[in-house]
C-alpha cells in the first residue's frame, strides 16, 4: 500500500517560489503525470517526493509515513532520470542490482530479480555490458529495470523518455505503461508532453507557475479544462476561445450569434470550443479561412472569427480556399465557459 | 590549368608538412637531446665525460652512479626524498579532494573568491617565503623534518590538485550519486561505491602529480632541512664541488624516477588537462 499524499508543500529558492500551496493525493498503485511547461515546477516537485530537494514548508506521506525528513534511500522509492544516471564503472548487471546489494540481498537473489527485470525490460543479453557499450534506449531500459528491481511502493520518473527519438519514443511509451501496470507500483511521471501524458497517466497533474491548476483523468482533463490555462495547453491544436457579450437570462453573444451559456452576471466570457467539435453547417460561427493544411485523416483549416484566430478540425472531403467564408456550428455538449477575470471554468 | 591548381596545392601540402615534420622534431629534439646527453655521461667514465670530442654511444661504465651509491648520505637523502614526496602525496590529496568536491558539488558564499585565492598561494615567490618559514619552523621545532618540509610542498601541490579535483569532480553527473541516493545509499556511501571508482583514475594522477612537484623541488628544501636533506638539496649541495661526470649522474638520478611517474600516469594527466590521448 502507497499512497502518497503531498500537503501544503511550497518551496521557494531564495526570492523565487518555484512550489506554492501544493496539495495531491495519489492513490495507490495510480499512474499520475505531472504535466507542465518547462519552469512550471513539475520536476522540484518530483524531486521534493524523492527527497533529494527539501520543500520550504508543507508535509509528504508516503503509505502511512511522513517521509519529509527522511533521506532518499528510507522514502520506498526508486528513481528515473531523464539522463538515465547508468553508473558507467559497472556492468548493466552490476547497475541493475546495485540496490539490491545495498539491501545486502543473498547473491542468488540478487541475481534472480536481476534476471527477471532485464527480461522484462528485454535487456537479457546485454548484462555483461558497460554503459558505454549502451545505445541510448538501452540505458533507458536499463535505468528502468534498475528502478524496477528494488520492487519500489512508489516509482519516480522524471522525463524519462525526452532524450528518445520520436519512434523509440512511442515504443518505450507502450512498453512502459505495460510494465508499470504489471508490476503494481505507484508511478509518478513528469513529462511535458501531453500526448505522452495522455497515453500514460490514470491522472493528470497539470502544473503551471509553481502551482496545479488540475488534477484529473485524462479525458476530463481534455474535455472539462478547470482553467483556461489548461484548455490553451492540452490538445493540439488548443481550444479555442472567442469574447462572450451577455445578452441576459444565460443567453451569451458569441460573434453575432446567441448561445445558451451560464447564468453569470459577469460583464463578459470566453467562449471555448474544440478544433474537432466544429462541423460547417447552415447556421454557427461566421469565419473567414486564412490557411488550410490537409493533414491526410483530415483538414486543419486556420480562419479568422470575430477578429480572433480560431482553428477548426474538419473532414478532409471538404473543399476550403483561403477567404473562403465558413458557418462553423460547434456541438452544443462541447461547448465551455470561462470566466476572463479569474480564468476558471463556469458551469453552465 | 587544373593541372597547375592542382600541384601547387600538393606542393602547399607537402610544404605544411615538411613544417610539421620539422616542429615535431625540434620540439622532441629540445627534450630528448639534453636528456640522451645525461644518459650517455652518466654512463662514462670520468675520462670520457672529460674528453673532447664526445662519443654517441654509451660506453655502459656503472662507476658515477656505483659512486653515488655508495657515496655517503645518498641513500639516506634518497629516503627524505621518497618520505617528503609520500607525505606531500597523502596531504595534498586529503586536503584537496575535499575541496575540489565542495567546489564542484555545494554553491557556498565567497566560492568564486575562494578559487582565485587558491591560486593565489602561487603568486608569492618561494624565496620570500623561504626564510621567514625557516624561522618560523624553528621556533615551533618543525625545522629539519619531513613533515615541516611536506607541509611546504604541500602547500606548494594544493593549488593544482584542488583545480584539478575539481574538474574531476565536475566532470561527474551529479544525478549519479542522486541516482545512489534512491537506490539505498547515504552520502558517504555514494561517494565510495560510485564518485570514488570513477575519479580514482584522476585522484592517483594528481596524486603523483604532487608528489613530483615535491620531487623536483629544491628551495625550500635547501633551505628548510640541513641533516635530512632530500636528494634535491642533497645533490645541490654536493655537486657544487663535484667533479662532472659526478654532476651528470646526479642529474640523471634526479630527473629518471620523476620522468617514470610522468610517464607511468601521463593518460591520466592529459585526461586531467583536457586534451584527448589519440
Amino acid at each position: 500500500m502507497a499512497e502518497i499524499q503531498i500537503k501544503n508543500v511550497a518551496k521557494r529558492f531564495g526570492e523565487y517560489q518555484a512550489l506554492s500551496d501544493i496539495n495531491l493525493t495519489i492513490a495507490d498503485q495510480e499512474f499520475m503525470v505531472l504535466l507542465g511547461a518547462s519552469g512550471c515546477g513539475k520536476t522540484t516537485l518530483l524531486r521534493i517526493i524523492a527527497g533529494l530537494e527539501t520543500q520550504s514548508t508543507g508535509e509528504v506521506w508516503i503509505g502511512d509515513k511522513r517521509v519529509d525528513h527522511l533521506p532518499p534511500k528510507d522514502r520506498g522509492i526508486a528513481m528515473v532520470f531523464q539522463n538515465y544516471a547508468v553508473f558507467p564503472h559497472l556492468t548493466v548487471f552490476e547497475n541493475i542490482g546495485f540496490g539490491l546489494r545495498m539491501q545486502k540481498l543473498p547473491n542468488d537473489e540478487v541475481t534472480r530479480r536481476v534476471q527477471r527485470t532485464a527480461e522484462l525490460m528485454h535487456i537479457e543479453q546485454l548484462l555483461k555490458r558497460y554503459s558505454g557499450e549502451l545505445s541510448g534506449g538501452q540505458r533507458q531500459r536499463v535505468a528502468v529495470a534498475r528502478a524496477l528491481a528494488m520492487e519500489p511502493d512508489v516509482i519516480l520518473m522524471d522525463e524519462p523518455l525526452s532524450n528518445l527519438d520520436a519512434l523509440l519514443r512511442l515504443e518505450m511509451r507502450a512498453e512502459l505503461k505495460g510494465v508499470l501496470a504489471e508490476s503494481k507500483t505507484t508511478a509518478i511521471y513528469v513529462t511535458h508532453d501531453q500526448v505522452e501524458a495522455m497515453s500514460l497517466a490514470d491522472r493528470i497533474s497539470v502544473m503551471h507557475q509553481g502551482r496545479i491548476v488540475q488534477a484529473a483523468t485524462p479525458v476530463e482533463v481534455y474535455r472539462n479544462p478547470a482553467e483556461r490555462f489548461v484548455a490553451g495547453f492540452i490538445g493540439n491544436p488548443p481550444m479555442n476561445f472567442v469574447t462572450a457579450r451577455p445578452e441576459g437570462k444565460g443567453r451569451w453573444n458569441v460573434a453575432g450569434q446567441s448561445f445558451d451559456g451560464p447564468a453569470s452576471d459577469a460583464g463578459a466570457l470566453e467562449f471555448a470550443i474544440r478544433p474537432e467539435d466544429l462541423t460547417p453547417a447552415e447556421a454557427g460561427l461566421r469565419a473567414t479561412a486564412k490557411v488550410v493544411e490537409p493533414l491526410g485523416a483530415h483538414l486543419l483549416v486556420t480562419c479568422e472569427v470575430d477578429g480572433a484566430l480560431f482553428r477548426a478540425v474538419l473532414d478532409s472531403d471538404l473543399v476550403v480556399k483561403p477567404e473562403d467564408s465558413l458557418t462553423l456550428a460547434p456541438m452544443p455538449d462541447r461547448v465551455r465557459w470561462f470566466d476572463p477575470e479569474t480564468t476558471k471554468a463556469v458551469a453552465v | 590549368m587544373t593541372a597547375v591548381t592542382t600541384d601547387t596545392a600538393g606542393d602547399t601540402r607537402r610544404a605544411g608538412r615538411y613544417v610539421y615534420l620539422a616542429s615535431v622534431t625540434l620540439l622532441c629534439a629540445w627534450v630528448l637531446v639534453p636528456l640522451y646527453f645525461l644518459l650517455i655521461n652518466t654512463l662514462s667514465s670520468p675520462e670520457a665525460v672529460n674528453a673532447f670530442p664526445k662519443s654517441f654511444i654509451p660506453e655502459f661504465d656503472l662507476g658515477s652512479l656505483t659512486f653515488f651509491a655508495n657515496f655517503a648520505g645518498m641513500l639516506s637523502a634518497l629516503k627524505n626524498s621518497i618520505l617528503v614526496a609520500g607525505v606531500t602525496m597523502i596531504l595534498s590529496i586529503t586536503i584537496s579532494a575535499p575541496a575540489g568536491y565542495a567546489l564542484s558539488r555545494f554553491d557556498f558564499p565567497g566560492k568564486e573568491l575562494f578559487r582565485l585565492l587558491i591560486l593565489l598561494t602561487r603568486a608569492f615567490p618561494l624565496p620570500l617565503l623561504a626564510l621567514p618559514l625557516a624561522v618560523m619552523f624553528i621556533r615551533t621545532g618543525l625545522d629539519d623534518t619531513v613533515l615541516g618540509l611536506a607541509l611546504v610542498h604541500t602547500t606548494l601541490a594544493i593549488p593544482f590538485a584542488v583545480l584539478i579535483t575539481f574538474s574531476l569532480f565536475s566532470g561527474i553527473p551529479v544525478e549519479l550519486e542522486e541516482a545512489a541516493w534512491t537506490l539505498g545509499c547515504t552520502r558517504l556511501t555514494a561517494f565510495t561505491k560510485v564518485v570514488l571508482p570513477l575519479i580514482l583514475p584522476g585522484i592517483t594522477a594528481s596524486a603523483i602529480f604532487a608528489f613530483v612537484i615535491s620531487w623536483n623541488e629544491v628551495f625550500a628544501a635547501a633551505v628548510l632541512t640541513i641533516e635530512n636533506r632530500t636528494l634535491t638539496a642533497f645533490l645541490l649541495q654536493n655537486l657544487d664541488t663535484s667533479p662532472l661526470h659526478l654532476k651528470f649522474a646526479g642529474g640523471f638520478i634526479l630527473v629518471v624516477p620523476a620522468l617514470i611517474f610522468i610517464f607511468a600516469v601521463r593518460k591520466y594527466l592529459f585526461a586531467m588537462w583536457g586534451i584527448a590521448n589519440r
